[in-house]
């Protein structure tokens, strides 16, 4: 709420009017009074209104969002970070746009399945309603097309990884591309955008081969040697389950095209709850092991970190710190926070330990 | 008040240390169930506090911008002394407590949050959250009794300067911010102890000026000149809404630690002092206000000040949703939960205000020494400290 964004324009007129704005809203911002209207201006925050949200398949579904003014586009392949409210606490998860890049003011959409037990997509595939405002980052992501379009291309894609292809095959940008497409999914019911993609497939547009794992068991990359002889020409893009993607690398790297693979991990990092773990303090570049039952607090003191400290009881949260990753258990209660990068998690050290590794921001 | 631990009849010498404990864990389950079940409509809570807040801020300067015309003046000053009120007490105060922290929403969280104040928030949340809340009511430790200027414990020794202690409560009543801004600095211990020259108070002391600085020039230049002829008007209006909720919010807070019934503690009786013996030292050094919904919003929930102390970290709007578990839990272990009404407390605190200004009447009775406590209640180690 202080300071700390930067003036919407550099111009120093617009600057001076800033600051004086921000002089009559002390000690909050002029777009914290501006958010309350208008949420989606240009120069606020990034944010999205969910237009609408289209069931896909019994648990994926489309959400069509009207990015605010910020946006500054997509490249078809590339993710957007979303940030929503779930049971009140702002969880953050990384989806591919599907929609093909259009003017920046056109609506976006993100295809998302709920996964077992996820609580973020569940959120978004079954209690989403229209209006929601969520918190959105600019697209990112180097799992993209080239800017020639390759003339032979294959994609080999199982369940959700469907979804940054889907993007790149509505972008046109393949149309007159030789593609392949090879995407895993347990029946044909479940194939996201099931229809659309036939439908191309009918049309001529790419090849499509279906494997349906529930009867047909999952997919062996050895398989591609039939399924499509020359698959090791094709420029390729695999996006899927971290099988699969390893699986890929090794197949490729031994035939020595690895150079022709491209792969998107949507997990990236799995963080698996222990007890105890290393913690790393990244500004004061130090890292130590620490007990499961050592406050994170105490094991920074121990190892020369200066932290903030405060009642050292969990009352005061004159310690808290932001966990860039991790997790962490609340000593009291023993409940776990675990955080991504980007994910704004920050912790009461004093009544934290490390519940595997961990980097806290100090 | 006295300490309880020189008190005749010692109102927890009937607690035996497993008690406490018991007690302790009765309380651990409370602020459990309140954490597994925040969600999504405290979240709605507080931010619907904050958007009607800035509304009303809003909708009010703009009307003092007409401050001229009397029925202005008077909606404007009013609708402004409220938004001041709501930013302290039901947000500020809270927010920078850490109760909103688990939305994980990074404007509105207590390592981001400042407020309407002169007070930097990071100074206050130290001496407020860090030693207030930790040491609440241990006479020597908890600043919070008589903020340093007034004796407000039979225990806090008298001096001659305390016979003005009426006129500074007043004083601090209507320049409250500025009071808790010097709180905050400890400025009258360092000015005392020549500690005034060390940089960090420097530095400090600096903090609070630019935030004085911003805080003037918001309401006593630029609104003022926005509002062309009515400058004077607005001027007197913003200085009003001010003094209103200095007023207010001083008022609310006395009757959180000073009206009769509420105890205090021996320095000596927080070593070792366990999480049970923790909670009985909040129990019984906080008073409660009680009221309408509207009040108690008003008053920040501290209002539920028993509540609040017991637990710092839960969101506000559940003090209230908890309290009558809390009060039941009293009951059973037979100890006192004070309460009363506003003008009942804010009575009872200043009546204390006056009596203390002079030297204590009788001598306070001797200490209850583990001896006397009967054979079936093993002395609490709170007493026995």
């Amino acid at each position: 709420m202080t300071a700390t964004v930067p003036p919407p324009d550099t111009r120093s007129f617009r600057r001076r009017l800033w600051r004086l704005a921000e002089t009559v809203t002390t000690p909050v911002l002029p777009s914290d009074y501006l958010d309350l209207v208008a949420p989606l201006r240009a120069g606020a925050e990034l944010r999205g209104r969910i237009v609408a949200v289209h069931p896909e398949t019994p648990d994926a579904a489309t959400l069509v969002i009207q990015p605010g003014r910020s946006w500054r586009g997509h490249v078809p392949g590339q993710y957007v970070r979303l940030g929503v409210d779930v049971d009140g606490v702002r969880q953050w998860r990384a989806y591919s746009v599907t929609s093909a890049p259009g003017r920046r003011t056109d609506p976006i959409s993100v295809t998302v399945k709920a996964i077992p037990d996820g609580v973020v997509s569940n959120h978004l595939v079954r209690r989403l309603r229209p209006g929601t405002i969520v918190q959105l980052d600019q697209a990112r992501g180097d799992f993209v097309l080239p800017e020639r379009a390759p003339s032979r291309v294959l994609f080999l894609t199982a369940g959700s990884g469907i979804t940054p292809v889907a993007g790149m095959l509505r972008s046109g940008a393949l149309a007159g591309s030789d593609v392949v497409l090879v995407h895993s999914a347990p029946t044909a019911a479940d194939v996201v955008f099931g229809a659309e993609l036939r439908g191309l497939a009918e049309r001529g547009a790419i090849r499509l081969v279906e494997r349906h794992t529930e009867v047909e068991g999952l997919l062996n990359v050895a398989e591609l040697d039939t399924l499509v002889p020359d698959h090791l020409e094709r420029q390729t893009w695999a996006c899927g389950p971290l099988g699969l993607l390893d699986a890929a690398e090794e197949h490729w790297s031994a035939r020595g095209h690895a150079a022709r693979l491209h792969t998107e991990r949507f997990r990236p990092t799995v963080i698996t709850a222990g007890d105890g773990g290393t913690v790393t303090f990244t500004r004061s570049s130090v890292t130590v092991e620490a007990a499961g039952a050592t406050p994170l607090l105490d094991a920074g003191e121990n190892a020369g970190v200066l932290m903030p400290s405060g009642c050292r009881m969990g009352i005061c949260f004159g310690c808290v710190l932001p966990l860039r990753q991790g997790a962490v258990r609340d000593l009291r209660n023993g409940q776990l926070t675990t955080a991504l990068p980007g994910d704004g998690v920050r912790v009461q050290t004093c009544v934290s330990a490390a519940a595997g590794p961990c980097e806290l921001e100090i | 008040m006295t300490v309880i631990q020189k008190k005749a009849v010692n109102p927890i010498a009937h607690l035996t240390a497993e008690d406490i404990e018991t007690l302790g864990k009765e309380l651990d389950a409370i602020r459990e169930r309140v954490i597994a079940s925040r969600g999504e409509r405290d979240a709605a809570y507080i931010r619907k506090v904050i958007s009607t807040q800035r509304k009303l801020e809003i909708g009010s300067r703009v009307v003092l911008l007409f401050s001229l015309f009397p029925p202005a003046w008077i909606v404007g000053t009013a609708g402004l002394s409220v938004a001041k009120i709501l930013e302290n007490m039901e947000i500020g105060h809270n927010v920078l407590h850490g109760q909103w922290d688990w939305m994980r929403d990074p404007k509105i969280h207590s390592t981001s949050w400042e407020w309407d104040h002169v007070a930097p928030a990071d100074q206050w949340k130290q001496s407020h959250n860090e030693l207030h809340h930790r040491f609440t009511n241990v006479v020597g430790k908890d600043n919070d009794l008589g903020y340093g200027i007034m004796r407000v414990d039979e225990d806090q020794p008298w001096h001659p300067a305390h016979l003005g202690q009426p006129l500074y409560n007043f004083l601090n009543a209507c320049f409250f911010e500025y009071g808790i801004a010097a709180y905050d600095l400890d400025l009258g211990n360092k000015l005392k102890n020549g500690g005034h020259k060390d940089p960090e108070f420097r530095r400090r002391v600096r903090a609070v000026g630019r935030k004085i600085r911003r805080q003037f020039l918001k309401d006593y230049l630029l609104f003022p000149v926005l509002s062309g002829p009515s400058v004077l008007h607005t001027l007197a209006a913003n200085f009003t809404a001010n003094l209103v909720r200095n007023l207010w919010s001083h008022s609310v807070i006395m009757c959180g630690h000073f009206p009769e019934g509420v105890e205090t503690f021996e320095k000596t009786s927080i070593e070792g002092e366990t999480r049970g013996e923790w909670y009985v030292r909040q129990m019984l050094g906080s008073a409660n206000i009680s009221g309408s919904r509207l009040m108690h919003i008003m008053t920040g929930n501290l209002s539920f000040q028993i509540e609040h102390h017991l637990f710092p970290d839960l969101p506000s709007n559940r003090y209230q949703e908890i309290a009558p578990e809390v009060r039941a839990l009293f009951d059973r272990y037979g100890l006192k939960y004070t309460t009363g009404s506003l003008p009942r407390q804010v009575f009872s605190a200043w009546r204390k205000v006056f009596r203390l200004a002079l030297p204590n009447r009788r001598q306070p009775a001797p200490p209850v020494t583990p001896l006397d406590d009967s054979a079936d209640h093993p002395t609490p180690a709170l007493v026995a400290a």
